[in-house]
């Protein structure tokens, strides 16, 4: 069997003297999407954000492609390869729309054809090019948040929430510019609630509940199991769609 | 790209408001380029300050200590050279205060890199330790300052050359002011061109924002901020150079002195922005000047009042900096 791209072992996380995860342990395939799930107050957002050495592992392993990146500071695991999208989105608002971009693309100018292939997605993010990030709709920073993670090729995409607040037609563009980039060799570790979004994208998937991985398997195997959704989740069949 | 003209026009608004104040149209001119020069010789002690409290969150209560030791190590540097300054040669004279200036920035900068190692790394986040330890240093900076140049105040007659006054018609301005208004602009020209045209104002400028997410690019936001704390305080540097030619003496307590002013102004501007320290100082110069002249016993106040003023106005000052 392949060595995973991404692996958590026991990882640990406390913030002050809260204890947020206790223990988590999942992979995340090479070349796959995987999405993290669970209710409110997992530990999903927190597992991101420890994988990236923006809070730190109190215990445990986090291995990237076959490297303990557990000790690393955040910039050194980017530079490994690893992208990031928080919840928040954290778009620069005084920075333009072409700055942003500019920003991420740390090897040098953003290539044109993958900036067209942007646009061709998030055709907003054309348009807007030169005004302040700060002025864009809720929807449209979410697009330059994404954009922002993909503007050069990353081994890895930590995701946070991408779908949210986002109107449906921006989440079918999503959709398609994710899939793409899984064809294009990325690997993705993606955070969602929305658990339509989530069984489209998915191959494989993690289940969190209160500070562990309850669950991991296939995808298509997780949303053909009502019972199982509705023990971890707390989803009925009305949200099913 | 949408421009917030608002604040900017507050310069010229003052300037106008003082002019049947002032009443004579010749003090005018000159209480308008002496707040000018004020504010810029403000504005490069403050622009420092406000990129590293917008980068790292960093209260540096100590920033005084670099517009001192700047006037300081510029004082002894034009007093060894006294025969060069005393002459009536512009050039003879450029070649004591170029060397003077450059002791100031390279010695101030020098002392940043290790304040901030010694004093401002180790309470990193933490506001309250921040502002004791800063004040802390900057009073042992002051006491340091006695004790190698001794408690006596230094008297400091400007060059030759940039002693007296141009005169236009009736309206005398002074050479000094002259030049402190041509580097001030000129300091705030470079950062500007550097914040705005540049990758590594960029980055700057995402820093101020959010930090982390600059580190989630993958860029090290640490030694992106020691670089700007060091050329914080060798600007500061320079500007407490500028300001002991100024006031023409130099004391221990010049920096605590002028850095009240300084605060002044980063909260006016908007904390991390430098476009707001720039418009701020030159609010704050031109107000200092048109008060002591038009009603000395509240020119002490003046500048709070405006602070109280523009932050009722906009409480997170003339360009709030949106963070994270």
């Amino acid at each position: 069997m392949a060595e995973p791209l991404l692996s958590l072992r026991g990882v640990r996380t406390n913030i002050g003297r809260y204890h947020i995860l206790h223990g988590v342990d999942f992979d995340v395939p090479e070349g796959g999407l995987t999405m993290l799930l669970g209710r409110n107050g997992a530990g999903k957002t927190t597992t991101l954000r420890t994988i990236m050495g923006l809070w730190r592992a109190a215990a445990g392993e986090i291995r990237f492609a076959g490297r303990d990146i557990a000790g690393l500071a955040t910039p050194d695991i980017a530079r490994l390869g690893i992208a990031y999208v928080p919840e928040t989105m954290a778009i620069f608002a005084d920075l333009t729309v072409q700055e942003n971009l500019i920003l991420a693309a740390r090897s040098g100018p953003p290539d044109a054809a993958r900036l067209d292939w942007i646009f061709g997605r998030f055709e907003a993010l054309k348009r807007f090019w030169t005004l302040p990030a700060g002025n864009l709709s809720g929807g449209q920073k979410q697009m330059l948040a994404v954009a922002r993670a993909i503007i050069e090729p990353r081994r890895l995409l930590l995701i946070d929430e991408p779908t949210k607040g986002l109107a449906p037609a921006i989440i079918a563009n999503m959709i398609d510019a994710f899939r793409e980039l899984k064809d294009g060799a990325a690997s993705l570790l993606v955070v969602e609630q929305n658990f339509a979004f989530a069984r489209q994208l998915g191959d494989t998937v993690a289940v969190m509940d209160d500070g562990k991985v309850a669950h991991t398997g296939a995808m298509a195997a997780f949303a053909a199991d009502a019972d199982l959704q509705q023990h971890l989740l707390g989803l009925g069949m009305g949200e099913h769609q | 790209m949408k421009q917030d003209w608002l604040p900017p026009l507050l310069i010229p608004a003052i300037a106008i408001v003082a002019l049947p104040l002032v009443g004579s149209p010749t003090s005018w001119v000159t209480l308008t380029v002496a707040g000018l020069a004020m504010g810029l010789m403000i504005f490069i002690m403050a622009s420092g300050l406000t990129l590293t409290f917008g980068l790292m969150d960093v209260l540096n209560f100590g920033h005084g200590a670099f517009i001192a030791v700047g006037a300081f190590v510029a004082a002894s540097v034009m007093l060894a050279m006294a025969p060069w300054m005393t002459a009536e040669s512009l050039w003879l004279n450029l070649a004591a205060v170029g060397p003077a200036v450059l002791a100031a920035v390279v010695v101030s900068g020098a002392l940043g890199w290790g304040f901030e190692r010694v004093i401002v790394r180790p309470v990193y986040g933490q506001h309250l330790r921040q502002i004791l330890v800063t004040t802390g240093g900057l009073i042992v900076a002051e006491q340091l300052l006695k004790v190698v140049w001794g408690p006596d105040q230094i008297t400091l007659a400007r060059p030759a050359a940039l002693r007296g006054a141009f005169l236009l018609g009736d309206v005398a301005i002074e050479k000094y002011r002259v030049l402190a208004v041509v580097i001030g602009l000129a300091v705030f020209a470079a950062l500007a061109v550097t914040l705005n045209r540049t990758r590594l104002g960029l980055l700057i400028r995402a820093g101020v924002e959010n930090g982390e997410m600059v580190e989630a690019l993958g860029y090290r936001i640490r030694r992106l901020f020691v670089g700007v704390f060091v050329a914080g305080s060798a600007l500061a540097g320079l500007g407490g150079a500028m300001w002991g030619l100024y006031q023409e003496t130099v004391t221990a307590a010049i920096g605590a002195q002028v850095a009240v002013l300084v605060f002044i102004v980063v909260i006016i501007g908007g904390l991390g922005s430098v476009g707001g320290c720039f418009v701020g100082a030159l609010l704050v110069g031109l107000t200092a000047n048109y008060v002591g002249f038009v009603a000395p016993k509240v020119a002490l106040g003046s500048n709070i009042l405006l602070m109280a003023l523009i932050l009722l106005w906009r409480p997170q000052g003339l360009y709030p900096v949106a963070k994270r």
